[in-house]
């Protein structure tokens, strides 16, 4: 029972010597910092995607309240969020439209096929250095997911070797477009329909070649778009993303099958939800 | 198009040609290095040494496979590297150890030491010594309960030399049990007895170039020295160099275990430092440690130390000044 | 003639097996022109070349069709006489198109009549060259950039700019690499055996364009028949100050500069330096070869002898043929193939780049096609490193390849900055030993690509910051 007592106590006596030491230390060796940069943090979404250009959420925080960056970088926040943080720091901004990303090629594994078998890193950089690429179109995507695993919310999904994004589950920070070695990721407003899933730069016949939904430059759709909404750059066809428009017909009349009036092409493998690609 | 099949060209980046060595063949090497051992372990300890090395090799294997099951990978046993860690651990076990507790052994090594890192290539210590080292802490006793070979007709209960050390002090290490440690007439665990059998076994891997002579070299000299000059200072309180070369686990230890390619340093003065470390701190702990025999804690102290050693290691490269 | 052994020998280095039996005795033989060339205006280190001819023009043999576009750039000239069928992109052995120049032979071979008057008037240069070679210096320098030579042991670096290093930088060594250490490829052993009087001519006078006193030949001890060819002729030019042969170890990587300038000097060219940094010039045997026929006999650099060879080909050769030619087309001249072909190379196999098909045209590096087998083939996984330090021990330029290629697994670029990842020479004897089949040569491009971008990119921020 003595040896008990003075156990306790002494671990005990240790305990509170520390506690007390500690709290002195904090009240006096304490780093100055302002109160806000933590409630900012708390606001944010906390993916730390680097979408606003700063490194991580704590960084950008930081950058608003002390050096006064601007309130409205963050794309995942909502709405609400960038009102908090306006009242917050008693600083007006603009909500920014919401964007999505999209992956603009529609060539997955039974449309555009390969021309050699690749060997090596799972990455598709990777895999675009060497030889430029295993698939017979020179511009396409690769599908070896790298865009999927960067992707802090797992929204981009390889359904049958086709990187494809779920906009409903995108977040806005921009880490694929910046990933794809092909860039083929654009960010674009949420609210957009029609979209040409091609980017290959090459002429109709070469494309027919590697795609059977490769846009082959006829600008039939650049007719029914209106106000220029799509124009011909070469022998591709562009959707001017800063103007919102649909044609009910113009996925159906475009001879090379590479428009869609919605963000996923391929609605039937939403059902079966694969994993992105693991590692090589 | 590519030749008239359907047949795609395969494209990789250079090299495109391949010495033909693998994993599973470094591993088969090491199996065929270990079978004089284990060879000699059946002839001294008869059935206990079949079935330690059986069971440890079984339980590895399988906990290996649970393991990657449980994680969802590639089951990796394939590779044959936990056959090895089993081979190696029953190697280093007394021959009355209970089977059950050699099953723990083997799930220490592969489980906590090996998968919990992340598998083979990841684990910063030595998974059989990892397992050893459990054993010895949490079953004192019967890892320390010794039997004598069947050639030798004492009780089947008796102590190791350097067990006889550290309980009685100095002795007369006569050549007759200088032979006897060299060829395996003698206590020990099952590995520890044939100096001879692992020194044939570690030739067949330095001719197939998969260890090289440094970290044993360095390792045995360094304890022959210190051991000369403990003895050269006090004879009567030291016994001589060749005592602790030939006995103990030291041999398994600086042929076998140290010399273990994931947890040893990967450039050839790293291995010498490797080496010289591992046998300062096993006379230590012989010396003046809390163990009778100190390879085991002398390598695991020193796997800890490996990636420090590759670094302070790194080679000139050509071209650039040594700072460089 | 003077036989000399390797002064040194630099560490590291692999031992494959080389195979050259298929084709090192047979003759080069000269294919007939195929029915189209597709003759690349990148296929030289620098500017690509800018065409000078347009669809529908008529060439000649050994006329100037894209001209060099700045000073680190090469010449291209017509292989045969014919038309122009396009100027359009064409796939090249690295994969990106490059563009090229489509021509269909007319089948009459005929030269181009300037190349003729030429080289009426070149033995009388030859002489002034020799008798007072500071003046005829750039004369010479001109008719190799004329015509269109590059290194052909594979860089493909501008020749005459290799020649003109600057006055601050004198050069007093000159190495003919005739080593060829990859395996398979025989065309410079073929060469050295066949026309070793007219090597010796081409690196007398590249010594000459240098002022460099001493000349070596490096060959590797598995090429007796060179070895004996070189020599034999060497005895017609007894006379010059310091001339050697110097037969090397038969090891990979024997043929890579910096190792070789080792080999036979002790000198070690810095990091990130040049040869001309230690005072030498190396330079391949085909290009000193084609040197001599620019300044001999005035011909453009418009054909090459290449080693179509591997297994599965019915009849491995060492064919002579035009620049664009198709690879498709040579391997058709060597019988085709007899069995599956699970890989195709340009190059050897060491340092080669595999492709997705043979309709690709050959260029002035083109040194080797080598075809290989599905038991041949060696497959990359992604097992974890093991650290048995086969790559350490092996690597020529003492790295670390097994550290190097955690590093860039884990995207630590800074670390393999400092591992010093930018001096790899993608010699490949890391990945030919490495028991896990790690694609180290794979991850440490990758690094050195991004690392490469990462400053490139630093550079021009701080070039904007300062405007």
């Amino acid at each position: 029972m003595g040896a008990l007592v003075t156990t306790a106590s002494a671990i005990g006596g240790v305990g509170l010597v520390c506690a007390v030491a500690l709290a002195l230390a904090a009240r006096f060796l304490g780093v100055e910092e302002d109160q806000r940069i933590e409630e900012v943090v708390d606001l944010l979404p906390g993916a730390n995607c680097g979408g606003c250009g700063f490194a991580g959420c704590a960084d950008y925080a930081k950058a608003m309240v002390i050096e006064g960056a601007a309130i409205n970088l963050c794309a995942p926040c909502g709405a609400e969020t960038l009102q908090a943080l306006s009242e917050l720091l008693g600083r007006k901004a603009e909500a920014t439209e919401k964007e999505v990303a999209i992956v603009l090629c529609g060539g997955n594994a039974t449309s555009a096929p390969r021309r050699s078998a690749y060997n090596g890193v799972a990455d598709c950089a990777a895999a675009h250095a060497v030889g430029g690429g295993d698939k017979v179109c020179q511009y396409g995507c690769l599908g070896y997911g790298s865009c999927a695993r960067v992707c802090p919310s797992g929204a981009i999904e390889l359904v049958d070797g086709l990187a494809t994004v779920h906009p409903d589950l995108c977040i806005g920070c921009g880490a694929c477009v910046r990933t794809c070695p092909r860039h083929l990721i654009k960010m674009v407003p949420a609210t957009r329909v029609v979209h040409v899933l091609c980017s290959s730069r090459a002429k109709g016949p070469v494309v027919k070649k590697a795609c059977t939904v490769g846009c082959i430059g006829c600008s039939i759709c650049t007719k029914l778009a209106e106000d220029n909404a799509i124009r011909m750059e070469g022998p591709l066809a562009v959707v001017d993303y800063s103007k919102q428009f649909d044609h009910p017909e113009i996925a159906e009349k475009c001879p090379g099958h590479c428009i869609v009036r919605h963000q996923t092409p391929n609605t039937e493998h939403r059902a079966s939800l694969k994993e992105p690609a693991g590692t090589s | 198009m590519t030749d008239t099949e359907e047949q795609l060209y395969i494209v990789s980046s250079s090299p495109h040609a391949h010495s033909g060595d693998s994993v599973r063949r470094i591993m088969l090497d090491v199996i065929i290095a270990l079978l004089p051992a284990c060879a000699a372990a059946v002839f001294f300890f008869r059935i206990d040494a079949a079935r330690l090395i059986a069971t440890c090799v079984a339980a590895c294997v399988a906990t290996e496979w649970l393991c990657r099951k449980a994680m969802g990978r590639d089951s990796g046993i394939t590779d044959l590297s936990a056959v090895v860690t089993g081979i190696l651990l029953a190697l280093n076990l007394p021959p009355s150890l209970p089977t059950w507790m050699a099953v723990v052994g083997s799930i220490v090594a592969i489980a906590i030491a090996k998968q919990l890192f992340g598998g083979i290539g990841y684990n910063p210590f030595n998974p059989a010594l990892v397992g050893r080292a459990a054993l010895l802490i949490s079953f004192t006793g019967p890892m320390t309960t010794w039997s004598n070979p069947a050639t030798l007709t004492a009780a089947t209960t008796a102590a190791t030399p350097l067990r006889l050390l550290r309980r009685y002090g100095v002795y007369d290490f006569t050549p007759t049990m200088a032979t006897n440690a060299f060829l395996g007439n003698i206590g020990g665990s099952l590995g520890e007895a044939s100096v001879l059998a692992l020194l044939i076994g570690a030739a067949w891997l330095l001719w197939r170039r998969w260890i090289s002579w440094h970290i044993p070299v360095f390792y045995v000299g360094t304890v022959a020295l210190f051991a000369l000059a403990l003895w050269l200072i006090d004879p009567q309180q030291n016994m001589p160099p060749h005592f602790h070369v030939l006995t103990g686990g030291l041999m398994l230890g600086a042929l076998f275990m140290a010399t273990d390619m994931v947890t040893s340093p990967v450039t050839k003065p790293g291995m010498a430092i490797f080496g010289v470390g591992c046998g300062i701190l096993t006379m230590v702990i012989r010396r003046w440690g809390g163990y009778p025999e100190g390879t085991s804690f002398a390598i695991l102290i020193m796997n800890a130390f490996t990636p420090l050693i590759n670094r302070a290691t790194r080679p000139r490269v050509f071209g650039k000044k040594r700072s460089a | 003639m003077k036989l000399l052994k390797a002064k040194h020998k630099s560490h590291g280095g692999v031992h494959p097996k080389y195979r050259k039996n298929l084709v090192q005795d047979m003759a080069i033989e000269e294919m007939p022109l195929p029915q189209l060339l597709r003759v690349s205006m990148a296929q030289h280190l620098g500017a690509p070349a800018r065409p000078v001819v347009k669809k529908g023009d008529t060439v000649l043999r050994g006329q100037l069709i894209g001209e060099a576009a700045g000073f680190i750039s090469a010449a291209v000239h017509a292989p045969t006489s014919g038309t122009v069928k396009a100027v359009t992109p064409c796939p090249t052995p690295a994969g990106p198109q490059a563009p090229a120049i489509e021509i269909e032979p007319d089948g009459e071979d005929r030269w181009d009549p300037e190349v003729e008057k030429s080289a009426a008037a070149r033995d009388g240069l030859i002489a002034e060259f020799q008798k007072s070679p500071g003046a005829k210096k750039d004369v010479v320098l001109g008719i190799i950039a004329d015509a269109g030579i590059v290194g052909m042991g594979g860089a493909g670096f501008p020749t005459h700019v290799k020649l003109s290093p600057p006055p601050k930088k004198p050069i007093d060594t000159l190495i003919i690499n005739g080593a060829e250490c990859e395996p398979y490829l025989s065309s410079d052993n073929r060469l050295m055996i066949e026309h070793a009087e007219r090597i010796w001519s081409g690196a007398l006078l590249v010594r000459k364009v240098l002022g460099a006193g001493t000349l070596r030949v490096a060959i590797e001890e598995n090429k007796p028949e060179a070895i004996a060819a070189m020599e034999k002729a060497a005895g017609d030019f007894g006379g010059e100050a310091d001339v050697a042969i110097v037969v090397l170890k038969t090891e990979y990587p024997q043929g890579a500069e910096k190792q070789q300038i080792y080999a036979i000097t002790g000198r070690e060219v810095p990091a990130g330096g040049l040869p001309m940094d230690v005072g030498t010039v190396v330079q391949n045997v085909g290009t000193t070869y084609a040197v001599w026929d620019a300044v001999v006999n005035a011909r453009p650099l418009i054909q090459r002898v290449t080693s179509l060879t591997g297994s599965p080909v019915s009849t491995p050769r060492n064919v002579l043929a035009r620049v664009g030619t198709s690879y498709a087309d040579m391997l058709a001249f060597c019988g085709g193939t007899a069995g599956d072909v699970a890989k195709a190379i340009s190059g050897g196999p060491m340092m080669g780049l595999a492709q997705a098909s043979l309709d690709i045209p050959t260029t002035k590096t083109t040194s080797g096609i080598v075809l290989l087998t599905p038991a041949e083939l060696s497959v990359y996984g992604s097992t974890p490193c093991i650290s048995c330090g086969r790559c350490v021990d092996g690597c020529p330029m003492n790295l670390m390849p097994c550290e190097l290629s955690q590093m860039l697994e884990a995207e630590d670029y800074d670390a393999a900055e400092e591992y010093n990842v930018l001096d790899c020479i993608e010699c490949g004897c890391c990945a030919f030993q490495c028991p896990a089949h790690r694609p180290l040569v794979q991850h440490i491009r990758q690094g050195k690509a991004r690392i490469m971008a990462k400053r490139r990119a630093e550079r021009q921020a701080a070039a904007k910051d300062e405007s």
